[in-house]
């Protein structure tokens, strides 16, 4: 029996290392490949270790581009990616929290009806409008501007249900309270929900901010210029010339600043990742 | 629903509501009721004039063999991801759930995924496998298997699918490992007791317990299959080899964009609307049962 457990845990341990494996390999590739000349790439003849053009590729990425028409340095792609999941992360924050708290703190007409509305916003991706949303953003002259990249993808309910959620939890007794010292809604908001919401607000940000960083299909349609473009869209204008011309390390550098990020962000702040994932169920 | 101690004030709460329903006035509803609007008019050749036209751009696009594909190719990419994706995760969770050292970096190491964006996830896969450069690739070449994605559609296929099962690991892995630690370890050890084998214990027990979880995570995996795939497919095939792997949003975007045919694709939106509400009525219906035995 306690030698078969010894087995099993050996298993286990091998099991989860195949999975890290597979869930690691492709982005070793793409590390490995950009410090890679393009013509042994080019040529198939790529090494599994790492070679010794890092700070060139790196550098040419960030503040040249590719030699290729499309020549944008990904430094500013990775400006305007920031910018925008920024933008996407607190503005749906700040919207949510005040919408949640006059829905759960307040008693007046229409409110079941507003919070519905707010409410069925979960039901539709934007990928399924996106053409009349697009005519809408150019209606408000908002191509090629971060409110344009941001606003379309704030109108969503997630976080307001998760505050109204959160609010029904606080004790009454924290309204009464505050309410004997005087204060009135907009100051026992700002005093004692708010802080009481900051583990909340943080959980959220961090899933936002990951949505927002890695948005697609929006930004593609929507920008234009080419100092507009986010880093997803960058990646994919960057392998549509012939194969023969795409410069392979500065792609796969290019995804490796994509993806650092994010990435980093999940890994720093597990906890709080982990608790948002759960909770947004996103 | 609502707090027992509220404060009574007349403006304030529409303010603190404005904000959030302009932005969803704006850019949900006018752009949904627009979606609608547009399945039922017909533009002629030139844009001068709209016709309303019923359904014809549903009847239209219905009649197409190209559309009744895209929409068995979505289910197929759908099940396949979503099967896929979930059985190797439940494997790795399974496996992570145990009392093992060096637990918790197992986790960090298996969750970052979830982070790396799907047209990121396109780019890493085409690079492993492409035909002639890709590492991969040489690796099947070297077995004797003519590895072509470019040009043949199954190829192209199967590495779409596997692509985005790659990227849901994480989140499926997670929400597993999660579930698997809310069961009370009293069952395992009573099963342990009663003698029962591993894989019979695994079936037995785990699986019917895990099922709120399954099937939570089925439905959420075929919502990202429908949708989250469009980066992924854009940066890998952008639809091809001769549409092999365009599924039903991709077609949407093309249509839309490429043909011009704004009434088709709009048909398509409401098309797609009607199901993903189908799938989400779906999730709460059973979210709320709780499917346990």
């Amino acid at each position: 029996m306690v030698e078969q457990e010894g087995i099993q845990r050996y298993v286990a341990h091998a099991i989860l290392w195949i999975g890290i494996a597979i869930v690691a390999f492709p982005v070793y590739l793409a590390i490995v490949a950009s410090t890679q000349e393009n013509a042994v790439i080019a040529n198939g003849q790529m090494s599994l270790l790492p070679g010794g053009h890092f700070l060139q590729t790196y550098y040419q990425t960030i503040f040249v581009g590719t030699s290729g028409s499309t020549r944008e340095p990904v430094g500013t792609m990775l400006l305007n990616s920031l910018v925008m999941a920024l933008l996407i992360a607190f503005g749906k924050i700040a919207i949510s929290i005040i919408s949640a708290y006059a829905i759960v703190y307040f008693r007046f007409p229409f409110r079941m009806a507003m919070f519905w509305l707010i409410f069925i916003t979960l039901m539709l991706p934007v990928e399924v409008r996106i053409y009349p949303t697009y005519k809408t953003v150019a209606d408000l002259h908002l191509l090629d501007s971060y409110a344009g990249l941001a606003l379309p993808l704030i109108a969503s309910a997630t976080a307001t249900l998760l505050f109204r959620q959160f609010f029904m939890t606080v004790p009454e007794e924290l309204l009464e309270a505050s309410r004997i010292d005087g204060a009135g809604p907009l100051r026992f908001f700002w005093d004692t929900l708010l802080p009481l919401s900051r583990t909340n607000m943080a959980a959220l940000f961090v899933i936002l901010f990951i949505l927002g960083w890695n948005q697609y299909l929006w930004p593609l349609l929507i920008t234009t210029r080419d100092d507009m473009q986010t880093i997803q869209i960058g990646i994919r204008k960057m392998i549509t010339t012939t194969d023969a011309l795409t410069e392979w390390p500065v792609v796969m550098a290019t995804a490796v600043l994509a993806m650092l990020p994010p990435v980093l962000v999940v890994v720093v702040m597990q906890k709080l990742f982990v608790r948002g994932l759960v909770e947004t169920e996103k | 629903m609502q707090k027992q101690a509220v404060f009574q004030s007349k403006l304030l709460p529409f303010a603190l509501v404005a904000p959030q329903l302009a932005i969803v006035l704006i850019f949900f509803y006018w752009p949904a009721a627009q979606a609608v609007l547009q399945s039922f008019l017909l533009q002629d050749a030139f844009g001068l004039s709209t016709s309303f036209v019923w359904f014809e751009n549903y009847q239209d696009i219905l009649s197409q063999p190209d559309y009744w594909a895209a929409i068995v190719r979505t289910f197929v990419f759908s099940f396949a991801i979503a099967f896929s994706s979930l059985s190797f995760a439940l494997l790795l969770a399974v496996m992570a759930d145990k009392p093992l050292r060096g637990g918790t970096l197992y986790r960090t190491l298996l969750i970052w995924p979830y982070a790396v964006a799907p047209p990121v996830v396109g780019v890493l896969w085409v690079f492993m496998l492409h035909p002639s450069l890709g590492i991969l690739a040489r690796g099947l070449r070297g077995m004797g298997i003519d590895w072509n994605p470019l040009l043949d559609g199954n190829q192209a296929a199967l590495l779409i699918i596997l692509a985005a099962a790659w990227k849901q690991i994480s989140y499926n892995f997670l929400f597993f490992l999660a579930g698997l630690q809310s069961i009370p370890r009293s069952v395992f050890e009573a099963a342990a007791i009663d003698g029962a084998r591993l894989m019979r214990r695994f079936w037995t027990v785990t699986f019917p317990l895990l099922s709120p979880t399954i099937f939570f995570l089925l439905v959420i995996n075929i919502v990202y299959a429908f949708f989250d795939t469009f980066g992924i497919i854009d940066t890998m095939t952008r639809g091809g080899p001769a549409k092999a792997t365009e599924t039903m949003v991709y077609k949407v975007y093309v249509d839309g964009l490429l043909g011009g045919n704004l009434g088709s694709s709009a048909a398509q939106s409401v098309i797609l609307m009607i199901m993903v509400i189908g799938l989400t009525a779906v999730q709460f219906r059973f979210v709320e049962r709780k499917v346990t035995y």
